[in-house]
């Protein structure tokens, strides 16, 4: 790979474009309002058209799975929040299905509904910040205003559920943080009543929006063939009209047990991802409220005092439980030795864990296979020979979250 | 006016423009930057402080709220930008990554935005809500209100 210098804006690049006119390389990122985060892309341009286009990322390289081989497994589940943090409790799946499948521990139905719930939640806030900052990108601001307010609303049930906004760390190996408050259900109940109308709302603003239509139709076409050579998953890859969906072609977490269907579009532009995050909007409603009205009773969390605290009352009459809990909060428990994969579907796609154990109480290896670093690869086959201005559009619509890319 | 007259310090009138237009720059690096978003929405409306203006270009603006955890590759950009703002400016470090690396102690993160620039107002919280931004806003406020036409450098 050729290396690119520091603070490269504007340079030429010595070729002549197809207009006569010479190839100008330019600079866009990492600080910049429409890239979503830190990405940078060095952009080759023919008059105003993108012949070549790099992503440069790094920017924001936290170590997150270096300092998950530091952590015991128990406090691995909190890096994972951060990593994709537009969906920690997602996150927080993978990283607490494939150390319960490396343990061989299967959590109680209750435990697998909340997941669910959360992840749905979770599915619904990632899509609703999508949509509020890429109508904010293509000029429609007001789009801001109504997708957070109803985040606001996933997040105030966040905290009602696990005491925090955004980096919950609900969900964890061997169940979850702790069971559903009435309050929350109450909340969960109101919200699935009136979700459905914000999303008519949304659609009511954009759907046949002329200047939304105009900036997204036709723009970023990315054919199946592409998609799939090129790994993208999620939205990216429904919106080309694969109808691949983790949740139903690989499911977990009981997922096999909701109806819904798998959101796709044929028109494989912006315009398409747009109508498929709408549809699984809807869709992560009608999961929700199935999810809400056959929850089952019993325990949250596998009864294993291996794994998990025992229950407060407890450590006053049992010495026995007095040694578990000291255990496991200076040691902690093992895994069995060997390595797992576990991916599941986050808003952006894939995301997927790896995780090798040598049997000690602290990961040998932690790997993420982040769907928006692979997202990102297919960005220059849309942008090729778009405006420069349309690339706001296809970054927009690519939905990568940095963190999750550079992790 | 009509026939009332009103007096003040000239510091003072300055301050008190100041401290109510503070324009910060639209810079957003990690899990914060989507709370520092949730503070520009209608929920609880940063406009209301005078701080709605968030500007693309470093150059217009007044205030940068480090949101986010710093990567050794973001530093020298960070501090880029922080020179190209002009003064008099004031920096917020949103959020324990910002202030000290946070959870992450580790090659990739600088411990801290204040080895690379002077920070005003440090918020805790990972990431911190909505409110906390607006209270080390109001922390500012008062600062900038208080320190007339020329800040100490």
């Amino acid at each position: 790979m050729d290396t690119i210098a520091q603070g490269v804006t504007v340079t030429k690049t010595g070729e002549t474009g197809a207009f006569g006119g010479e190839l100008l390389t330019i600079n866009f990122g990492p600080h910049h309002p429409s890239t979503h985060g830190v990405l940078r892309l060095i952009v080759d341009l023919d008059g105003e058209q993108v012949r070549r286009l790099k992503p440069v990322i790094g920017y924001l390289h936290t170590g997150i799975e270096k300092q998950m081989e530091a952590l015991r497994w128990q406090q691995g589940v909190t890096v994972t929040d951060r990593h994709d943090y537009l969906s920690p409790p997602i996150n927080n799946l993978a990283y607490a299905l494939a150390v319960e499948k490396l343990m061989g521990v299967d959590v109680p139905p209750r435990a697998n509904a909340l997941r669910v719930i959360m992840s749905e939640l979770t599915r619904l806030s990632s899509h609703l910040v999508w949509m509020g900052t890429s109508g904010l990108e293509l000029g429609a601001m007001s789009m801001l205003m109504y997708c957070f307010r109803e985040r606001d609303t996933i997040l105030d049930m966040n905290e009602e559920i696990s005491g925090f906004r955004m980096h919950t760390s609900y969900i964890r190996p061997g169940g979850v943080m702790a069971d559903a408050t009435p309050r929350f259900l109450e909340m969960l109940d109101k919200f699935c009543h009136e979700m459905p109308g914000h999303v008519d709302e949304y659609e009511a603003l954009l759907t046949n929006n002329p200047i939304w239509r105009s900036r997204t139709i036709g723009i970023g076409i990315l054919s199946p063939e592409d998609a799939k050579v090129l790994g993208a998953t999620g939205p990216m890859l429904r919106g080309s009209g694969v109808a691949w969906d983790l949740r139903r072609s690989m499911p977990y977490s009981g997922y096999e047990n909701y109806d819904f269907e798998i959101a796709t579009s044929d028109m494989r532009d912006c315009y398409g991802r747009y109508l498929v995050r709408i549809k699984e909007m809807r869709e992560s409603v009608k999961i929700l409220r199935q999810a809400l009205d056959k929850l089952p009773d019993g325990p949250v969390n596998v009864d294993d005092r291996k794994m998990l605290p025992p229950p407060r009352e407890e450590l006053e009459t049992s010495m026995e439980a007095v040694i578990h809990h000291f255990k496991l909060f200076t040691e902690g428990y093992s895994v069995p030795p060997g390595d797992v994969y576990v991916a599941v579907e986050s808003g952006r796609g894939e995301n997927g864990c790896y995780i090798a154990s040598d049997g000690t109480h602290k990961p040998r290896r932690v790997k993420f296979r982040s769907a928006s670093f692979v997202n990102l690869q297919v960005l220059e086959r849309m942008a090729l020979n778009h405006m420069l201005a349309d690339m706001v559009a296809i970054i927009g619509t690519a939905d990568t979250v940095l963190g999750d890319c550079d992790r | 006016m009509g026939r009332n007259i009103l007096t003040t310090s000239l510091g003072k009138l300055v301050g008190w423009g100041r401290g109510n237009s503070i324009w910060p720059a639209q810079f957003g690096l990690a899990c914060c930057a989507i709370e520092m978003i949730a503070t520009a929405t209608a929920g609880v409306d940063i406009a209301r402080f005078g701080s709605e203006a968030f500007r693309a270009s470093p150059r217009q603006s007044d205030l940068m709220i480090v949101s986010g955890r710093v990567s050794q590759k973001m530093a020298p950009i960070l501090r880029t930008i922080y020179d190209q703002m002009p003064e008099p400016k004031w920096v917020i470090s949103m959020g324990a990554c910002a202030s000290t690396g946070g959870i992450f102690n580790n090659y990739a993160l600088l411990q801290g935005v204040d080895k690379i620039v002077p920070v005003d107002v440090y918020i805790p919280g990972c990431p911190p809500r909505p409110e906390d931004l607006l209270n080390a806003l109001m922390i500012l406020q008062e600062r900038i209100k208080a320190q007339g036409i020329l800040p100490p450098q």
